[in-house]
């Protein structure tokens, strides 16, 4: 099974992108769940939601203490506490313009101010996925426009073609 | 077809292919999606129900009764407080024996406010004559909105049906669930047909009162409509089977029970996990295994008995304490075991109050526990010496 943590701040989406990737994943006749954390609901603060893929069905709902990825939309809330929730193998992946030791950085906000969109979640969903090969950009496209509204669906598939863009060679 | 729905989402699908003709419901978090969905789908004309937006959780029961006893198929759905203030309308409808579908999203009970789930707000309200079955996920739910009104309007049951989804980690989590065509749902469900209802031309006294010389008989029926309801579960969910292929097990779900020498009862979501667990345990050669209760009333006593036929120890872990005494579903086992004359120990374990998370390490724990003995009533994540 493989586990995503996906960490943000209230409003900036970090449950539809846990959503957008289970959904692709599915798409195959998989299996995934994503779901929220069950912490404060309101706006800026900080927020889980955790993503679930497998070949077989998935019984265990509990929230993930072993990931295989940790994806953080709002590098403030990086804390090196983070690796005890990783797998041996597992990866940090951080919107952030800086290196940080240990993690994976990428400049999402850069490119979210040039597309003009207000938030990085589907960026960084592109950028996990091509990284790691999670799922393929089409299957990617193809739950944003199974989960987004129809506004929504242009810009953010150019910020997910963007992120494969830049992350593979 | 298959869709990446929420539980809320699914069931509020089960509801739309059966077709009720009455809606009223009061949003409450986490069942508001059911509401939300059910509404749009009656402002885009693909349900042709009349959706009464009502002012309480206490209208929106009493609005479904009404509906009922005018002998039309009414929904609702609520959660928690939502649920206790319509605490009075569940016995009128129970009482007048209307076969309303209720969906409750399981969640914490005040004070301390928390809106996260467990099980304390439906297990508290066991004796209000309502079926009450729990799902696992959110193809489950959606086919128990469907297998809900097949069961509660048969004419030997006729009895108010509650079905139960963990809030937020069924309520709220995304999964594949495949939605039956409309006709299969028109194949399975016969229309809503009963004598139980105002008749301008047979006219009958409805709603009236009962003094002590009759009133027992009316609960004696009551009671007797609940045991008819075993088998027309059974059949349900044969039919069920005939028509949409899926296969479900009747008032409790067993997993490796033949043989199995430690096992955890238990109700809801958490019983996946479980599962996981008493497979590693089988690799280290211990004989664990499952029961999943999907039906606290009717309460499956014979096959509780049956299913733990071979255990050493017995945990009963649920979301829910009596205050003053123990969990719910552990004092309904005990009375199962007793009366089946089963000695094996049973234990009782309380976790995941007001949405605290249950994790594979505390499942862990549980069986540990009753391997080696342990206190009647266990409190997961609690340092007694702490609090």
């Amino acid at each position: 099974m493989t586990e995503i943590i996906w960490i943000g701040r209230g409003g900036q989406g970090a449950f539809t992108a846990a959503k957008l990737l289970g959904a692709a994943f599915a798409a195959d006749d998989r299996f995934s769940l994503a779901f929220p954390s069950f912490g404060p609901e309101r706006r800026g603060a900080p927020v889980r939601a955790f993503t679930k893929l497998s070949d077989k069905p998935i019984s265990d709902r509990s929230q993930t203490v072993e990931a295989d990825h940790i994806v953080l939309l709002d590098k403030t809330l990086y804390d090196k506490s983070l690796h005890r929730l990783l797998k041996s193998s597992g990866t940090i992946i951080v919107n952030s313009r800086d290196s940080i030791p240990d993690t994976v950085t990428f400049d999402a906000d850069s490119i979210a101010r040039e597309l003009k969109l207000p938030t990085v979640n589907t960026i960084m969903s592109g950028v996990l996925c091509g990284l790691y090969g999670t799922v393929s950009m089409e299957d990617l496209f193809a739950a944003v426009e199974k989960c987004m509204p129809r506004k929504l669906h242009e810009k953010n598939r150019t910020a997910v073609r963007r992120a494969f863009d830049e992350v593979t060679p | 077809m298959k869709k990446f729905l929420s539980g809320d989402e699914a069931f509020a699908e089960g509801v739309r292919l059966a077709c009720p003709e009455v809606i009223s419901a009061y949003p409450i978090t986490p069942q508001t999606v059911v509401v939300e969905k059910l509404s749009e789908m009656v402002e885009n004309g693909s349900l042709d129900a009349e959706f009464i937006h009502v002012e309480s959780e206490h209208s929106a029961l009493s609005c479904a009764i009404g509906a009922s006893a005018a002998g039309v198929r009414t929904f609702t759905a609520t959660s928690s407080q939502g649920l206790l203030y319509m605490a009075e309308g569940l016995v009128y409808a129970s009482g007048g024996r209307f076969p309303i579908v209720m969906m409750n999203a399981n969640r914490a009970t005040a004070l301390p406010w928390n809106i996260y789930g467990d099980q304390r707000d439906s297990l508290a309200l066991l004796d209000t004559g309502w079926i009450q079955s729990y799902a696992e996920n959110a193809q489950e739910a959606l086919d128990l909105a469907l297998m809900a009104y097949y069961i509660a309007e048969h004419r030997d049951v006729s009895t108010p049906y509650m079905a139960n989804l963990d809030g937020f980690i069924l309520t709220h989590t995304y999964e594949n669930v495949d939605i039956p065509s409309p006709e299969q749902a028109k194949a399975y469900l016969p229309p809503y047909e009963t004598d139980n209802r105002f008749d301008f031309d047979h006219p009958t006294n409805m709603g009236f009162s009962a003094g002590p010389d009759t009133n027992f008989i009316f609960k004696y029926k009551e009671h007797r409509a609940f045991d008819r309801a075993r088998g027309i579960i059974t059949e349900a969910e044969q039919r069920f089977a005939e028509i949409f292929g899926r296969r479900y097990t009747g008032l409790l779900d067993t997993y490796l029970t033949e043989d199995a020498e430690y096992v955890i009862v238990t109700l809801g979501t958490i019983a996946g996990l479980c599962r996981n667990i008493a497979d590693e345990l089988r690799e280290q050669g211990i004989k664990a295994g499952v029961v999943r209760i999907r039906y606290v009333r009717p309460f499956p006593n014979d096959e509780i008995t049956t299913a733990l036929r071979s255990a050493k120890a017995i945990a009963v872990l649920e979301k829910d304490i009596s205050f003053g005494n123990a969990g719910t579903v552990y004092t309904n086992v005990t009375s199962a075991l007793h009366w089946g004359g089963i000695t094996a120990p049973a234990y009782n374990f309380i976790g995941g109050l007001g949405g605290k998370d249950i994790s594979a390490d505390d499942i862990r724990e549980v069986f540990r526990r009753i391997q080696t003995g342990t206190d009647r009533l266990n409190w997961i994540g609690v340092n007694e010496n702490e609090h």
